[in-house]
């Protein structure tokens, strides 16, 4: 060890520390900073584009577990006991006269009670529940596949988008843009594991997961697969939706593609 | 260096020499993914944030994590940070599971806000952070690969000779005398670099690997990623390990070369150039 090394290392390890607390600081800035957040967005494009390539083209089913895999605790998530009026009156007489609407970019829109659901098609399926969070459980879920309602609705050749409004309200604001909703593509709308689902580990699905009706889109994550949904609807673009980003965690920041 | 003109034996032959040490592909790559690696760091501590606790399998065994940061409430009202690993509890407040935050509150945490991107809690922020240079981490990653591969430097630079292997505890010995080899010997790297450095080269892609594990749309096209690391959560697990294993290399990467020559260490990494003394006769 030479010496002349030893003032080199002080004022090095000075301007390290000097520029790690710049660093932070600006990491903050930059992570406000609309332009910067619009570069690190394109990264989001650049996955959807390489997991299509990888895993869209050919339909690839997420991996489905066995029985005695189920979760003996599956954490609800969001909302768990919505309390708009709508949905506690529908709630009180056990979604018997609830209906499911099918519209938007259809040749023919439909209603669906409950019961009329449970005559389709159905598919169970045991799959992982992954949170944006982190922590992931796994269910069981039965419900009719979203390719049967769509065969039956027709879908009108703009049609590029599938909406999902949500019963609940996650969080008050003055104009309504707190409304749970999501979206997804025409091919997780048509992939076999894209259900409905209405039944969850052999009994109804229970209110804190979406009674009577929720969403599963199993390549990704939780926050994609609505719960409480009353309405689904084809779309041609969702920017006139919400605040524009096409559902409710979108619009505060979470990725449009939620596969990773 | 400077001082070595000023000694008076200017008759006798050089003391050291100049070498080309690092191709120029190595000292860019090395710089990327040094940026890559703390930016990837301190928003996966963000991300980890979210929910701060680990489980090994495929699911989230809520009741027994294998590691969790939480906050509690002691008897005065008072947050405390508690952090646990395989059931032994630990109080770590102020660093782990409760610390303050930008007001100077004691809030639930698991990491505190000067190792996490952005340093409030926002995981839609720290998420975008995380997978813009984990792309630029991966492809960064592929050309360093691409060349060790092409240039034989698996073979040429790290490869583990009997003698290597036999040399290590007087290699221990040195390093912790700080006494570093001269001469020829400094040409390659010691045994302890050797094997330093190969385990972040297989620690990397793993890392990354474990990474995609977590992924529900790789896991449909790869299952075969969920079987390799046991499942999802373990997968999150080792991700953290191996970051953790991560931080602790450049811990010591940072030591080494701050005592080993930081101007000769830089400059090589910066213009590919490395001064060598000589053996004295």
């Amino acid at each position: 060890m030479r010496r002349e090394d030893q003032p080199t290392r002080r004022r090095l390890l000075a301007a390290l520390t000097a520029g790690a607390a710049v660093g932070l600081s600006g990491c903050d800035r930059l992570s406000q900073s609309p332009g910067w957040l619009s570069l690190l967005d394109s990264a989001e494009s650049l996955t959807r584009r390489a997991q299509r390539l990888l895993i869209g083209s050919r339909q690839a089913l997420a991996p489905e577990y066995g029985e005695a895999d189920i979760s003996k605790v599956f954490k609800p998530n969001g909302s768990v006991e919505p309390d708009d009026p709508d949905y506690v009156a529908a709630k009180q007489e056990n979604f018997a006269n609830w209906r499911l609407a099918v519209d938007g970019l259809v040749e023919k829109p439909l209603t669906l009670s409950l019961a009329e659901l449970r005559q389709l098609p159905a598919r169970t399926q045991i799959t992982r529940h992954d949170c944006v969070e982190g922590w992931s459980c796994i269910g069981k879920w039965t419900g009719t596949p979203l390719k049967e309602l769509l065969d039956r609705a027709g879908l009108k050749p703009n049609a590029r988008y599938i909406v999902f409004h949500c019963a609940d309200t996650l969080e008050q604001t003055l104009d309504g843009t707190g409304r749970y909703y999501e979206s997804i593509d025409l091919i997780d709308a048509f992939h076999p594991q894209t259900i409905l689902a209405y039944d969850m580990n052999g009994a109804s699905l229970p209110v804190e997961h979406g009674a009577p009706l929720r969403l599963r889109v199993e390549r990704q994550l939780g926050y994609k697969m609505a719960k409480y949904v009353m309405r689904i609807e084809a779309r041609e673009e969702f920017a006139s939706l919400g605040r524009g980003h096409g559902g409710f965690w979108e619009d505060r920041g979470y990725e449009w593609y939620a596969g990773i | 260096m400077s001082s070595l003109a000023t000694e008076p034996i200017a008759a006798m032959p050089a003391r050291s020499r100049v070498v080309y040490r690092h191709s120029l592909l190595v000292r860019v790559t090395h710089w990327i993914n040094a940026l890559c690696f703390v930016l990837l760091l301190m928003s996966g501590l963000q991300i980890f944030n979210a929910h701060p606790s680990l489980y090994w399998g495929q699911a989230s065994s809520f009741d027994h994590p294998f590691i969790s940061l939480d906050a509690v409430q002691d008897a005065n009202g008072d947050v405390k940070g508690v952090t646990t690993v395989l059931g032994h509890s630990f109080n770590t407040t102020g660093v782990l599971g409760a610390s303050r935050d930008d007001d100077g509150e004691m809030t639930a945490r698991g990491f505190p806000t000067w190792i996490t991107i952005p340093s409030y809690q926002d995981l839609a922020t720290g998420r975008r952070w995380h997978f813009f240079f984990a792309w630029i981490l991966a492809l960064n990653g592929l050309a360093y690969f691409g060349d060790l591969i092409a240039r034989r430097r698996v073979t040429r630079d790290f490869a583990l000779s009997l003698a290597d292997l036999r040399s290590i505890p007087h290699s221990i010995l040195e390093h912790a005398r700080l006494r570093f080899p001269k001469g020829d010997a400094a040409l390659h790297y010691n045994v302890l670099q050797k094997l330093a450095y190969l385990s972040v080269i297989i620690a990397f892609p793993v890392l990354v690997l474990a990474g995609l594990t977590m992924s529900p749309g790789v896991d449909s096209g790869f299952p075969w990623l969920l079987e390799l690391f046991g499942g999802r959560q373990s997968a999150r697990t080792i991700h953290f390990l191996l970051a953790t294993y991560l931080v602790l290399f450049l811990l010591v990467h940072l030591v080494m070369v701050l005592v080993s020559g930081v101007f000769n260490n830089l400059r090589s990494m910066i213009t590919g150039r490395y001064r060598i003394e000589e053996e004295k006769p």
